[in-house]
């Protein structure tokens, strides 16, 4: 916990008890989405990757808590837990889990590749650092089309060694481009330690420094200082066309996938993990905090509980009943024009046998 | 009917563009302020400032990615590679978020970018400026490929280009910004040729000589030589656009002619002309009378020497010696 207390910043004094309530269920949701998602992967049910966030709840419900209209937000493939805290549904993410075409991308996408423009959530996207520049685009587009409004760009603590990252973080700052850049620093770029992997002074985010954009580091276990931080940088994007680095100090249980055979024991100890979970897990302290404010209670933690448990459980029985794609799905969602039938799109071939 | 070099017609239709929409920004190195490294976008930046017209730093992902970025809030980039050479240093933006950002979003986003430039051999800038990329763009599904051989074309399909909503890799060549052709009058209406649709620049009959880019002057120039020289009737057919392909005038070429020479800056292995050989012996190989032949350039990475260069290239020359191989 952070020497500082941040209940008091005007951003978490606005929040009502029904509001902490609501975070408080985000992740609680987001955690239990990701459960029974990783049940089933041991079932053999769901195919590819899957990365999962467990640990890591308070970045994403902290940070787009703070979205409104014109705020919108792009991630890597660490992504469930931005899709719902964008507003997706468990059903539509599970389904797109399990390659169904119920899933939010039509099964087309997987673990890496949720998708919600209509909530602003951009993706969802599998290339490290590879979303950092469409993440300045989409700064860059509300600048352009006068929206006052500013994009989360989340990427991982790996990422920042990317030459993607650099270029986007020197055109955000000369461009003036509402962004916030937010590293979620889990203190391993897959088996590789922060120590082994990046050069730095300071922290990461201080790398800011070189491109004249402010930066601030955030302890990831405190919700409210996750929000009051990220405020200040979301104002400063919105109305000063600044963009900013913001550093999140998280951490992960599970490996950097369900392939990651040694992150427990082999490149970290039980240990680490255990302290982790006893001391600054997001959910434990947020619930230990509103228990201490009077807002939560036990019997309201258990029905939250209760109906987490059972919306994922629902979720997974939504995805398994869903049709998959078929044969014929696989060739539409590839242009616009084809797809719209437009006159465009009859002229010539856009598709080879 | 009046002429434009390729330079000035390409800025033509940009510059209508910019008129027509006020979402579509040109983006690029050196675009604005220095008139363009070859002066493609030269005067835009004085007559539509700096929001429309903007240059960025030599950070080919970064601008590149932005452009994408900004493309699915509706915003509508036209971006400059000051050679496409260098898409090497933007391929995952170019590859996996334009290409496959609509699919992987179950076609839920769209990229409505044009990314253009030249894509070309021929001026001594040795190997890493020398790559022609329009047969690896056409092999991603997602992605629509053009390229221009005459002032008019480059005019009309970069309109279409960019009214286009799926990303378009528009490949032009600096050994063509300087050659004049005929361009309608704008006040004759909107002149935009669609992509997808292939146009026959020289009717024949005897052989078949299919090409894209500045391998379709190379064409007429061979089939002028092989008509005065050989007495060969040759048929040149210009792509212009890649993918989409016009598979039909393919076809219909193939079956008037019955023998066919592919054109093609590219390198042997894979590419555009391997595509289309693929495609006329599948669909048309009853119509042919010889196997189907190709001049591509020479397989090594591009020479720099001056001495040499254009041997490795296509050129009439080759052309001639191929079609006169083929008796």
């Amino acid at each position: 916990m952070s020497a500082l207390d941040f209940t008091s910043s005007p951003i978490n004094q606005s929040l009502t008890a029904e509001k902490k309530i609501g975070l408080y269920t985000l992740m609680v949701r987001i955690r239990d989405f990701e459960m029974a998602a990783l049940k089933s992967y041991n079932a053999g049910k769901l195919g590819g990757f899957l990365h999962v966030y467990i640990g890591q709840e308070s970045v994403a419900a902290g940070t787009l808590s703070l979205c409104g209209e014109n705020d919108h937000n792009i991630t890597a493939y660490r992504c469930h837990a931005h899709a719902l805290a964008s507003g997706m549904a468990m059903d539509e993410c599970m389904a797109e889990l399990y390659g169904k075409s119920t899933g939010c991308s039509k099964g087309k996408g997987g673990s890496m590749h949720f998708f919600a423009p209509d909530k602003n959530f951009w993706g969802g996207h599998g290339i490290v650092a590879g979303q950092t520049p469409l993440g300045l685009g989409l700064g860059y587009g509300l600048k352009y089309l006068n929206k006052e409004g500013c994009c989360l760009c989340f990427l991982g603590d790996g990422a920042v060694n990317q030459g993607a990252f650099h270029e986007s973080l020197n055109i955000a700052s000369l461009f003036g481009i509402p962004v916030v850049y937010v590293i979620e620093n889990n203190g391993y770029s897959m088996g590789t330690s922060q120590k082994r992997s990046s050069a730095y002074t300071g922290c990461l985010a201080q790398r800011a420094e070189a491109y004249d954009i402010e930066w601030d580091v955030i302890d990831g276990s405190d919700i409210y200082e996750v929000r009051a931080k990220t405020h200040i940088a979301m104002e400063r994007a919105r109305k000063e066309h600044k963009p900013t680095v913001l550093e999140i100090d998280t951490y992960r249980y599970y490996g950097h996938s369900v392939a990651d055979s040694k992150h427990k024991g082999g490149y970290r100890t039980p240990e680490e993990i255990q302290e982790y979970k006893d001391n600054h897990d997001p959910i434990s302290v947020y619930r230990r905090r509103l228990a201490a404010e009077g807002v939560l209670n036990d019997e309201l933690v258990a029905s939250i509980t209760r109906d987490s448990k059972a919306e994922a459980a629902a979720a997974v029985k939504f995805a398994e009943d869903s049709p998959a794609p078929s044969i014929s799905d696989i060739a539409a969602d590839v242009y616009w024009e084809t797809d719209n039938n437009t006159d465009a799109s009859k002229i010539g071939h856009h598709f080879f046998a | 009917m009046r002429t434009l070099t390729y330079r000035e017609a390409l800025r033509e239709g940009l510059d209508e563009e910019l008129a027509r929409d006020p979402n579509v920004v040109i983006m690029g190195e050196e675009v604005a302020q220095y008139n363009g490294a070859y002066k493609v976008t030269e005067g835009l930046w004085q007559k539509w400032g700096d929001k429309r017209i903007v240059d960025t730093p030599i950070s080919e992902a970064g601008f590149i990615g932005m452009g994408i970025g900004a493309s699915m809030l509706g915003v509508r980039p036209v971006m400059e590679l000051m050679f496409w050479s260098f898409h090497s240093v933007a391929f995952d933006q170019l590859v996996n978020n334009a290409a496959c950002v609509r699919y992987m979003s179950g076609g839920l986003c769209h990229c409505p970018i044009v990314v253009r430039g030249p894509a070309n051999g021929g001026t001594n800038v040795g190997a890493t400026h020398s790559h022609i990329p329009e047969g690896l763009f056409a092999a991603f599904p997602g992605l629509k490929v053009c390229a221009p051989a005459t002032p008019a074309d480059a005019k009309g399909l970069i309109k279409a280009a960019i009214r286009d909503n799926d990303p378009v890799y528009f490949m032009e060549n600096t050994l063509l910004y300087g050659m004049t052709g005929e361009v309608p009058d704008p006040a004759d209406g909107d002149f935009v040729i669609p992509l997808g649709k292939a146009d026959l620049k020289r009717e024949g009959s005897d052989i078949s000589l299919i090409a894209h880019g500045r391998s379709v002057i190379h064409c007429l120039e061979a089939a002028e030589t092989l008509k005065n020289e050989h007495g060969i009737s040759a048929e040149v057919l210009d792509l212009r656009s890649i993918r989409p392909l016009d598979v039909d005038a393919i076809l219909a070429s193939v079956a008037k002619t019955h023998r066919v020479v592919l054109v093609d800056e590219s390198k042997p292995f894979g590419g555009v002309s391997a595509m289309v050989s693929h495609l006329i012996q599948e669909h048309a190989f009853d119509e042919l009378d010889a196997p189907i032949k190709r001049v591509c350039t020479i397989d090594a990475p591009a020479i720099y020497s001056p001495h040499v260069e254009n041997d490795q290239l296509p050129n009439p020359k080759r052309i001639v010696e191929k079609v006169l191989s083929m008796k």
